[in-house]
């Protein structure tokens, strides 16, 4: 398995969300990935952003300037 | 073939949109199922449709574009998820089935529904709207064109009386969504309910609700969302509150690039054109003896339909011979509006209507005019 790093995590409540925190990101030219949501946010299902720790400030004025339909906002080993 | 059915739904359609259905077919996994690139490419593909429709549609948000199989599914949801019993329901004669339906069903279960009437000519009473309103009227349920006879409706009219008397607008854009404008937020429109397989030239499968802000729908399906799995209830966000189970990715893969075709030509456009071949068509076969054509031609906004009869002969028999003898595909009968035919005087005969996308010609239209001449004379010499 690869080395766990902190991430900063950020969660959704609807798939759309997570296509539109990407696509925001994508367009920002902020570094970060969609992955499977890890149990250690929530056991379920899902897709989640996950970006380096140090993006968390940019990332919370990006999710209330474009009104992204967030659900958490997480600093988790992964 | 001269295809002339296109309110029924766009045969020919711009070739990327197979293109774009082949390549999401053999490469697509599940929206929301999971993240790899498969699921991934399907969700991306899926968003960027969400932007475009509401883009087209003047809808603010696009995750407030929901994804149906077709605009009959869409007005269900709208209609059954916002009334109930006690509510008063404002519609038209020029309605299709697709809104009359849920409307009796509705009023089967305790509410009241009226509807503004349509003259012999189909053209509809405006005044109807404040005369039929009642205190416990909650919404108007109407088409933006009939897909009987293409007459449009003044959807910016009855959005603004929606909005002075603090009623709902749920609007049919079945026959218009891609050629006529329609702004969701401009023309104070509640639900935009469209389907992506005629004038939107997409694959037949997709449609959908685009939403004003701070709507609450009751859910028409619940199930599979890809999200909150272990909660018992249907998730409250849309657009997965509205779209329980798998999305049609591959039809929506199409749809999309149906949108970049209709982004890139202008629906004014291809309006345009529609809208003259239609009208030039209609000049062609008007005054013909013993043809009789429905729908208001003095309007300067209608969707691209012309119907007509022939005589007092079958509509069945005139569209049968229009195929095999002429090759022009047309539709004959009752065409699920039946108050419109009512209003008409065509319920016996029903009727035969001739709809253009912008793939038509002139040279098609000019083709199709001489069919109805020769048949017209035919039917005189008996």
């Amino acid at each position: 398995m690869r080395q766990r790093t902190e991430k900063c995590v950020v969660t959704f409540r609807t798939t759309a969300g997570a296509m539109a925190m990407e696509a925001a990101c994508s367009a920002a030219g902020l570094p970060g990935r969609l992955i499977p949501v890890p149990r250690s946010v929530t056991a379920g299902c899902g897709l989640c952003w996950a970006a380096p720790p140090e993006s968390r400030e940019v990332l919370e004025e990006l999710v209330i300037k474009k009104r992204l339909d967030v659900d958490g906002i997480y600093a988790i080993i992964l | 073939m001269i295809y002339l059915d296109n309110a029924a739904t766009t045969r020919t359609k711009p070739p990327a949109v197979a293109q774009a259905v082949l390549e999401a077919l053999s490469s697509y996994g599940n929206c929301g199922r999971g993240g790899h690139r498969g699921a991934l490419s399907a969700a991306r593909a899926i968003y960027e449709t969400r932007e475009k429709i509401a883009a087209l549609l003047g809808c603010p948000r696009a995750d407030h574009v929901c994804f149906t199989q077709n605009s009959t599914q869409a007005l269900n949801i709208a209609v059954c998820g916002l009334l109930g019993p006690g509510d008063h329901v404002i519609s038209t004669d020029l309605e299709h089935n697709s809104v009359l339906r849920p409307l009796y069903r509705l009023r089967d279960a305790g509410a009241a529904v009226d509807f503004v009437p349509a003259d012999s000519r189909g053209r509809l009473d405006y005044c109807g709207f404040e005369r039929l309103l009642r205190p416990e009227t909650k919404a108007i349920v109407c088409t933006h064109a009939s897909n009987l006879t293409g007459d449009a409706v003044d959807i910016a009219r009855v959005g603004r009386f929606a909005r002075e008397h603090g009623l709902l607008f749920i609007l049919d854009a079945s026959q218009t969504a891609g050629v006529l404008p329609i702004d969701l937020a401009a023309m104070g429109i509640d639900v935009v309910c469209f389907t992506g397989h005629k004038s939107l030239m997409g694959p037949q499968g997709t449609g959908g609700l685009c939403l004003r802000e701070g709507l609450e729908i009751r859910p028409f399906t619940v199930g599979g969302t890809g999200v909150q799995s272990y909660s018992e209830a249907q998730p409250g966000k849309y657009p997965t509150r509205l779209e329980a189970g798998t999305l049609n990715g591959h039809g929506l893969a199409g749809l999309s690039a149906a949108l970049d075709f209709l982004s890139e030509t202008g629906i004014a456009r291809i309006h345009a054109h529609e809208d003259a071949l239609a009208r030039r068509f209609y000049k062609a076969v008007r005054d013909l003896p013993g043809v009789t054509v429905y729908g208001d031609f003095s309007a300067p906004v209608r969707a691209p339909v012309v119907t007509l009869n022939i005589g007092d002969l079958d509509s069945a028999e005139v569209s049968d011979e229009l195929a095999e003898r002429f090759g022009i595909a047309t539709r004959p009968g009752a065409h699920c509006a039946p108050r419109l035919h009512r209003a008409l005087g065509t319920e016996e005969q029903g009727a035969v209507r001739f709809s253009w996308s912008y793939f038509n010609t002139e040279e098609e239209t000019a083709a199709a005019a001489e069919a109805v001449r020769v048949l017209a004379r035919e039917a005189l010499e008996g």
